[in-house]
């Protein structure tokens, strides 16, 4: 059952560590600077990408489809969590009329 | 299967490339004389009112949400339909292999439509019609009055 | 050619996410997550998992960022006042601390990813691997064997988040 294309091969895996490494600090980036809840979101997509990415490049460089199955179930799991998260963002908008993360700040010690 | 791809990707860039390619053309052939009535919004016709970022009716979200959960379902199956039927694999298994994997998808597709079955009984697939207003006004002229001045005109 | 058309696609995700970091208008974030996922699906298939390329197009771009664009058009407080510009804006916050954080974790990760020298190793270690048309079918294999129990919590969860969801969504309309 180890059967996945040799293109990767071709690949320095380098390119996909670093590469990874970057989309990762700038989703961290969004998180820590935005204000708008929705962007904070997208900035945790974007983290969420970058370690699937890793993931399935490792997973194709030794041969192991284990890594592309976590990949599928993360994405599945992704899908439900921004189901539930913008829900969750629209019911704070109808409570206080704002998602702006600066007024959000009830929990702030 | 990366040169697959590959055609995939010059379809892209061929289809970026010729968008740009055509409106460059009509750019240096078309005459240009705007107009304030030309450059306006297009609205059905209609005078152009208010800006674009209306609040949406909440019920488009909910719909969108059971959208996204069954598209995840949707992925699922895909590999599944793919090994479902394998010829090779049921030989092995002595024909347990079908069986085991239909009764596997059968439990994951009830699970979901379990949740469907909650959303429709909690009546978010219907839709709220707003009610049509009929008017009570009578009119005094006849309807035959009309077809007359139709025929009249009708050569 | 092939690491000319790879490091294309990064600097497309990278230039894109950038622009998600960047920008002020929360729509034009949207549309440059667009770019991001289009660019990341790219970069799965030439990790030779071109399953996971497609899976990512269906999901994140037909269904989550969906979502996501839905999510901003029913919290803009902007609403459809009269003379109002066709841009819902947003603030940065500590922009020089979350810079300055994230940098140093992207130092701290470039350091080790050097040091630990996964070039020597990949010639090494890894496995023979054997021509195959798509992964497709490996997936649905080990869907069907070894992870099938994750394969059924996965429904169950999609289930909850479906009613979760729907119930929060539409509660006290």
């Amino acid at each position: 059952m180890q059967q996945i294309p040799d293109v990767i091969r071709q690949i320095p895996l380098n390119y996909y560590v670093f590469f990874s490494a970057a989309l990762f600090c700038i989703g961290v980036t969004g998180v820590l600077t935005r204000r708008n809840a929705i962007i904070i979101f997208m900035s945790v997509e974007l983290m969420l990408n970058a370690v699937n990415l890793l993931l399935a490049a490792f997973s194709s460089y030794k041969a192991d489809p284990a890594g592309q199955i976590f990949v599928f179930f993360i994405m599945a799991v992704a899908a439900a969590e921004v189901a539930v998260g913008l829900a969750i963002i629209v019911m704070i908008y109808r409570n206080i009329q704002t998602i702006d993360t600066g007024i959000l700040n009830k929990l702030k010690w | 299967m990366l040169t697959d791809f590959g055609y995939i990707l010059l379809f892209i860039i061929t289809g970026i490339v010729f968008c740009f390619v055509i409106l460059f053309v009509g750019k240096l052939l078309r005459p240009s004389r705007p107009n304030e009535e030309k450059l306006s919004t297009y609205e059905s016709g209609e005078a152009p009112e208010g800006n674009a970022n209306v609040r949406f009716n909440i019920r488009f979200y909910v719909i969108a949400l059971i959208f996204v959960l069954f598209e995840v379902e949707l992925v699922f199956l895909f590999p599944w339909a793919t090994v479902f039927g394998n010829k090779h694999l049921i030989e092995v298994t002595n024909g347990l292999w079908g069986w085991f994997a239909l009764a596997e998808m059968l439990i994951f597709v009830g699970t979901l439509a379990l949740g469907l079955a909650y959303a429709w009984v909690k009546g978010h697939l219907e839709w709220v019609r707003p009610k049509i207003q009929t008017q009570d006004f009578t009119s005094k002229v006849p309807a035959n009055l009309y077809e007359n001045i139709n025929k009249k005109y009708e050569k | 050619m092939l690491n000319i058309i790879l490091i294309a696609f990064c600097i497309l995700t990278v230039g894109s996410a950038l622009w998600v970091l960047w920008t002020k208008n929360v729509l034009h974030a949207a549309f440059a997550l667009l770019l991001t996922f289009l660019g990341v699906a790219a970069l799965y298939v030439m990790a030779g998992a071109d399953f996971l390329g497609i899976t990512q197009i269906l999901v994140y771009v037909g269904g989550i960022l969906v979502l996501l664009i839905f999510g901003i058009m029913l919290t803009n407080q902007a609403g459809n006042k009269e003379g109002g510009k066709n841009m819902i804006l947003t603030e940065n916050l500590n922009r020089f601390w979350g810079i300055l954080i994230a940098g140093g974790f992207f130092g701290l990760l470039f350091y080790t990813f050097t040091q630990a020298g996964f070039q020597e190793v990949e010639q090494q270690h890894f496995g023979e691997i054997s021509n195959h048309s798509s992964t497709i079918q490996i997936t649905g294999i080990q869907l069907m064997t070894d992870y099938v129990l994750p394969f059924e919590i996965v429904g169950v969860l999609l289930m909850i988040a479906l009613v979760g969801a729907s119930f929060l969504a539409s509660k006290n309309e």
